[in-house]
């Protein structure tokens, strides 16, 4: 196993150092902050849902390790147009894999390029930074404010 | 200086010759907690199969012969650490749980609405939220003691916080970020000046450098085993004898008590009254063996080789381009935390870890000091007597990686 194949791949570098959609919402219901305790990760996320659920609009803001940070530039360009049921059944796949319960290879998913995340599931300090993002994006669509990562 | 044979130390501790990924185990992370020598691995051991049972409660023979083991550890603790008497030191779980002890047991006795207690802006989470609990549950004042951006205290500063309210300073003996030793003793004086007690944690000075807590002066001393290469699991509160008569019990139960009746109970004198339920037996047995082994080393001599190591490690880690040191103290123990400008500290901790170091990315439990420098955790290489130079350049080598993977 190498960290270079496996977990910083050149993708994951590039989001890193050129996060996407990093900026604030300002006009929007669904936003929340998420935080890792444990390595003081902050991502805070916003969207923008039409009523016929679609998400038109998501961003983040925050501070964090390359992962943390990578993975929600990464969340944020697929999630665009997708609808918000769609995206936590994404999420449900999202972390099933980081976890290494499922196998993008050989089992049905919707992860498009989220599948470049596979690699989180052999360190398992560092998938909790991972899946931060995808937390406070299920917490920004149910409108709760604040979530951490337990 | 005479020459410190680490080569010799090192074949004392099994884990340094484990292998991590193939590569021999480089293990930075000392002030977290500490690998154990066979000298206490062997005595836990044959304590186990040849001499264990319950100490203070049998009359039986057994019992006995494992009491003496273990009141003969509280003598070598207590002239480890200079103390007056062996009835002054407090077997706990570690130093979190003497200071928990202090705070809970001093608190009740002796805080009140309007009091103040002042702790420093580098304490670890174990020094600063027992107090702030304190302060919040009796109506007291809890003030912060500033330091510079090398990580000293402003003592100018720290003496106006001080005053007829203060009824407890307390202070880190060594920074478990920064690494900055404090002038514990000075802040004892200017404590007692005011008639405040001073609790010191030297749960990261003890381990590397000679204590005498009646030198210091201090009322309260609090530090772990695992930490100084014992047992997890075992820790000391220090207290003068007279202070802990004064106060009452943190934990009650079985061991701690004179009589119990339907109506009342009378408490056993200190440290008794201070270690209700049966204490970690062997792993105490534990720490005395590691006391022993430390003591036979010498604490000035493994304090001269670790400062050694640390002038080394501020110099080879000072050449990694956008390597910053967090914690510049002309006054040190063999701690050097640091933030590189290429990446945060838990990508940095994950690409070294593959490179055989271990070494700990995070806020330390020092929360209010990341705050205070800005970031939001450190990388941090602490150092042990066991440590080698050609670790310390493992440990470069392997930021180096760090910034290929993050050109």
């Amino acid at each position: 196993m190498s960290y270079q194949n496996e977990l910083y791949q050149q993708v994951i570098l590039d989001h890193n150092k050129n996060p996407r959609n990093f900026r604030e919402i300002g006009d929007t219901a669904h936003s929340c902050n998420g935080h890792n305790p444990l390595c003081g990760d902050k991502i805070n996320i916003y969207l923008k849902i039409t009523p016929g659920d679609v998400i038109e609009d998501v961003s983040f803001t925050g501070s964090g390790c390359a992962i943390s940070k990578a993975s929600a530039s990464l969340m944020t360009t697929f999630l665009k147009g997708k609808t918000a049921t769609e995206a936590k059944v994404v999420f449900e796949e999202f972390h099933k894999m980081v976890l290494g319960d499922l196998d993008p290879a050989t089992q049905e998913h919707h992860l498009g390029k989220l599948t470049i995340f596979q690699g989180v599931r052999e360190f398992s300090s560092r998938i909790k930074c991972a899946s931060l993002a995808w937390h406070t994006l299920i917490c920004a669509i149910d409108k709760t404010g604040e979530t951490t990562m337990e | 200086m005479p020459h410190f044979d680490v080569m010799k130390i090192r074949a004392d501790f099994p884990m340094l010759g484990a292998l991590e990924e193939g590569k021999p185990l480089v293990y930075l992370d000392n002030a977290a907690t500490t690998h154990k020598p066979w000298a206490v691995i062997n005595r836990i051991r044959d304590f186990d199969s040849k001499e264990y049972a319950t100490v203070r409660r049998g009359s039986y023979r057994l019992g006995e012969r494992a009491t003496d083991q273990f009141e003969l550890v509280r003598k070598n603790v207590q002239k480890f650490i200079n103390a007056a008497d062996p009835r002054e030191i407090i077997f706990t779980s570690g130093a979190t749980q003497a200071i928990n002890l202090a705070a809970y047991s001093f608190g009740k006795k002796f805080i009140g609405a309007g009091d103040e207690i002042v702790v420093t802006h580098m304490e670890h989470h174990a020094n600063f939220v027992p107090w702030q609990i304190l302060c919040q549950e009796k109506g007291a004042v809890l003030r912060v003691a500033t330091i510079t951006d090398r990580g000293e205290l402003i003592m100018d500063e720290f003496a106006k916080l001080l005053g007829p309210k203060t009824k407890l300073v307390a202070v880190t003996m060594c920074s478990n970020v920064l690494g900055t030793v404090n002038p514990v003793k000075a802040i004892c004086k200017m404590a007692h000046d005011f008639g405040a007690k001073a609790l010191v944690d030297g749960a990261q000075s003890t381990p590397h450098m000679a204590i005498d807590v009646r030198d210091i002066d201090c009322d309260f001393f609090a530090f772990s085993g695992h930490k100084m290469y014992g047992p997890s699991g075992t820790g000391v509160l220090y207290g003068k004898y007279e202070l802990l008569d004064a106060l009452p019990p943190y934990v009650s139960g079985g061991d701690m008590i004179n009589a119990v009746s339907i109506e009342k109970t009378t408490f056993s004198k200190p440290p008794i009254r201070f270690e209700a339920g049966t204490p970690a037996i062997s792993q105490v047995i534990g720490l005395g063996a590691a006391v022993d082994y430390l003591t036979g080393i010498g604490m000035d001599n493994i304090a001269a080789y670790e400062h050694e190591l640390l002038e080394y490690g501020t110099k080879v880690l000072s050449t990694v381009p956008g390597l910053k040191i967090i914690g510049t103290a002309p006054h040190k123990g063999a701690i050097i935390s640091f933030t590189m400008d290429a990446a945060h500290p838990h990508d940095i901790v994950t690409i070294i870890d593959h490179e055989g170091v271990c070494m700990r990315g995070g806020h330390h439990c020092a929360q209010p000091l990341m705050a205070r420098f800005g970031v939001p955790a450190t990388s941090r290489a602490s150092l042990a007597f066991y440590n080698t130079k050609q670790e310390i350049d493992q440990l470069a080598k392997a930021l180096h990686k760090v910034l290929e993977v993050f050109a």
